[in-house]
């Protein structure tokens, strides 16, 4: 239930009730979805805002955020957004269909549809709600547990719009579909909720590109959920590119579902944003998939940036391979926790983890978590986990061949992103992502003066 | 004569207040190729270190010089724009460091400072290939990172092949011949007899004498506890191989 008892003093998530029964009149929706929009309201109510106690939350304190006035972002426009300001952000000149949202309200202005093949479909979630209503209603939210999660719960009831994108079964989409989160507002605790649901069926191949970026620097709340779900024998590339304003909160879900045989790479790239969290969950459903969960944080000043993965091994012969790496600067943090969790069926399974962190000044700090949860007997897991400066040993190397310390230093800065960006397939992506990197990299005086 | 290479004077160093090298003399002049064999121990790592530049250690006394000039006093990256190679012992792996992008990186600063125009991609790609035939390396070497996912035998060729490109006027060759198989063996060795020159010169840092028999050296040094205990020919490289080293530490290292 969704009543609060007067009795009780006021909880943290109060307002976030009132605004939902403003919602609730204001909205137009099919009636499938009330329910479930009920459901997540209440899931979060009951729930409340992980503190420092809950066990996924240990390192991660989202208190500052909780104390933001919640205001979701009702009213569509562009805010003055334009295809030349678009132009000006990473990806902003990458070949393809790019959905775009203005403070997640789909702008059918701002978007270019390219052809696609035929069946496929790609657009704004709010626009299907209408135009594909029982097709959304057997897919939305049924992958996204949100029992022990307060966030996924909250965008449940609070989303507006988002992209919906359908590949049916065999079709190959050549170009990445991009979907461009766009954050003008200057109000603090203007909220968004983007939703997206991706379905890749049998066969199929598909790259997509979310990215959030912004024109201001205000302390906005962006929660964002993505479903994802990849057929049997698809082949699947999802790359998150997160540049959110310094002083904004980025919290973030993806929860994927993979089918037998099939490829899925999940990448994630956060530069920006005060505090983000990155949700991965992915559930390896079919045998003898392969996934590769690959990211990489820059932070600096108060930065956060946390990485938290649960890959459910849940059929045998599957390859999970994680690999993030984080360039930490100033103050800043990260966090990175990596749950495997294999099921009794899940025999040969192989599943990897690594986590790499340099750490530019002696004040940043790492939380590094990896959990294996192992019901199976014949398998292979591995984690492995690093925090320190950058190797002695290999800067020598490089000197002793007449490379000078700072172009030393500089190469093994950009060897260390660059294998994470080397993961990424989509070839443009990847060109754009190591010189955006290479650049905000450059620009920290750290490298050159720091041992 | 012309001016010797290397010339090593009454070298003492150690680390971290431990005596490692006692007293070391050497001079090498160009054309030679001289040979330091020693147990375990002996400080043979520790000298190649130095000369390389390592900064872990204390030199206490004495000096380097190289043609003629205080290479003590020379950043690392300097000596090898200088001309000072080593061949790492244990060649160490750059993920992420395309291997073209490094070589191209280090010729280029070897060149500028000998006042020779840099190389562009494909006279650099020209360059490499040629080398690369040297040591019988594929063609996808290039385009691997720096030494990444190497076997033993591939990281010792690729030393070698950068001292192939970088054309270094003192090449010193740490434990070359560790890890490697026979046919490796030769290969690397090949290798480093082609590039034998009447001006420049190789000191070769073994264990053992197995790799003497590829490349012959004109002197052979034993280093004992910090000292060379005994220098002479190729000959002594085989009485060594022969009667251990215990023979030598017992036979020089008596109070006279």
């Amino acid at each position: 239930m969704i009543a609060t008892n007067p009795l009780e003093t006021m909880k943290e998530t109060d307002p976030y009730l009132e605004q939902f029964q403003r919602f609730e009149n204001e909205v137009k929706q099919p009636s499938w979805l009330f329910p479930l929009r009920k459901a997540g309201i209440a899931r979060f109510s009951e729930l409340d805002f992980p503190t420092l106690r809950h066990e996924d939350w240990r390192f991660t304190n989202v208190a500052p955020l909780a104390k933001l006035p919640f205001k979701p972002v009702f009213d569509s426009g562009v805010d003055g957004v334009s295809s030349k300001i678009l132009g000006r952000f990473t990806f902003g000149q990458l070949a393809g269909t790019r959905l775009v949202f203005v403070n997640g309200h789909f702008s059918n202005e701002l978007s270019a549809i390219r052809p696609l093949p035929v069946g496929v479909k790609a657009g704004s979630l709010a626009d299907a709600l209408v135009t594909d209503g029982a097709f959304l209603e057997k897919h939305l939210g049924r992958h996204v547990p949100t029992e022990d999660n307060a966030f996924a719960a909250l965008n449940t009831a609070f989303f507006l719009d988002g992209a919906f994108i359908y590949v049916p079964a065999g079709k190959t989409v050549e170009e990445p579909i991009q979907l461009v989160f766009v954050t003008t507002t200057r109000e603090a605790g203007a909220a968004i909720n983007p939703r997206n649901l991706i379905i890749a069926e049998a066969n199929t191949r598909l790259t997509v590109i979310e990215s959030y970026v912004t024109t201001d620097h205000a302390a906005y709340f962006t929660n964002a959920v993505t479903e994802l779900v990849a057929g049997d024998n698809a082949e699947v590339e999802h790359l998150k590119f997160q540049d959110e304003s310094l002083a904004g909160f980025h919290i973030a879900s993806l929860h994927g579902h993979f089918g037998r045989m099939s490829n899925v790479h999940v990448h994630s790239f956060a530069l920006g944003a005060k505090l983000s969290r990155y949700n991965i969950r992915v559930k390896l459903n079919g045998e003898g998939l392969e996934t590769v969960l690959n990211g990489l944080y820059l932070t600096k000043g108060d930065q956060l940036a946390d990485h938290h993965m649960i890959v459910e091994h849940a059929q045998p012969r599957c390859a999970s391979h994680e690999y993030f790496n984080g360039i930490l600067d100033d103050k800043s943090k990260g966090v990175f926790h990596g749950r495997i969790l294999v099921q009794p069926i899940a025999q040969k399974t192989d599943a990897k983890q690594t986590n790499r962190n340099l750490l530019l000044s002696d004040e940043a700090t790492v939380d590094t978590k990896p959990q294996l949860e192992i019901y199976a007997d014949d398998v292979k897991c591995t984690h492995g986990a690093t925090v320190g400066q950058m190797d002695e040993d290999s800067i020598f190397y490089l000197r002793a061949r007449g490379i000078g310390l700072d172009t030393a230093r500089q190469m093994l800065m950009h060897a260390f992103a660059g294998e994470i960006i080397d993961r990424v397939q989509c070839e443009p992506a990847r060109e754009e992502l190591d010189r955006l990197v290479w650049d905000r990299l450059e620009e920290n005086p750290h490298i050159a003066e720091k041992k | 004569m012309s001016q010797p290479i290397l010339e090593i004077k009454n070298l003492h160093a150690g680390v971290e207040g431990k005596q490692i090298l006692k007293g070391v003399e050497l001079t090498i002049n160009p054309g030679e190729v001289h040979a330091i064999m020693g147990p375990n121990g002996s400080g043979k790592s520790t000298l190649s270190a130095i000369l390389a530049g390592r900064e872990d250690y204390d030199i206490t006394q004495g000096e380097v010089l190289y043609l003629g000039k205080d290479l003590l006093d020379l950043d690392p990256e300097e000596r090898a724009r200088e001309g000072v190679f080593l061949a790492f012992q244990y060649p160490v792996e750059i993920p992420g460091v395309n291997s073209t992008y490094f070589l191209k990186s280090a010729l280029n600063e070897v060149r500028k400072h000998r006042g020779l125009p840099e190389l562009d991609a494909m006279e650099f790609l020209a360059l490499v290939k040629e080398r690369m035939k040297i040591l019988h390396l594929p063609e996808d070497f290039l385009k691997r990172p720096v030494n990444h996912g190497f076997s033993g035998g591939e990281k010792k060729r690729n030393e070698i092949f950068q001292m192939a490109v970088l054309e270094p006027k003192l090449a010193i060759l740490d434990e070359t011949d560790s890890g490697l198989d026979i046919d490796a063996l030769k290969v690397v060795s090949e290798g480093v007899n082609k590039l034998k020159r009447p001006d420049n010169a190789q000191l070769v840092i073994t264990h053992y004498q197995r790799l003497l028999n590829y490349i012959v050296p004109d002197f052979v040094h034993v280093l004992v506890e910090g000292r060379i205990v005994r220098s002479g020919g190729k000959e002594l490289a085989f009485e060594l191989e022969e009667k251990g080293y215990d023979w030598i530490a017992k036979g020089e290292l008596q109070p006279a």
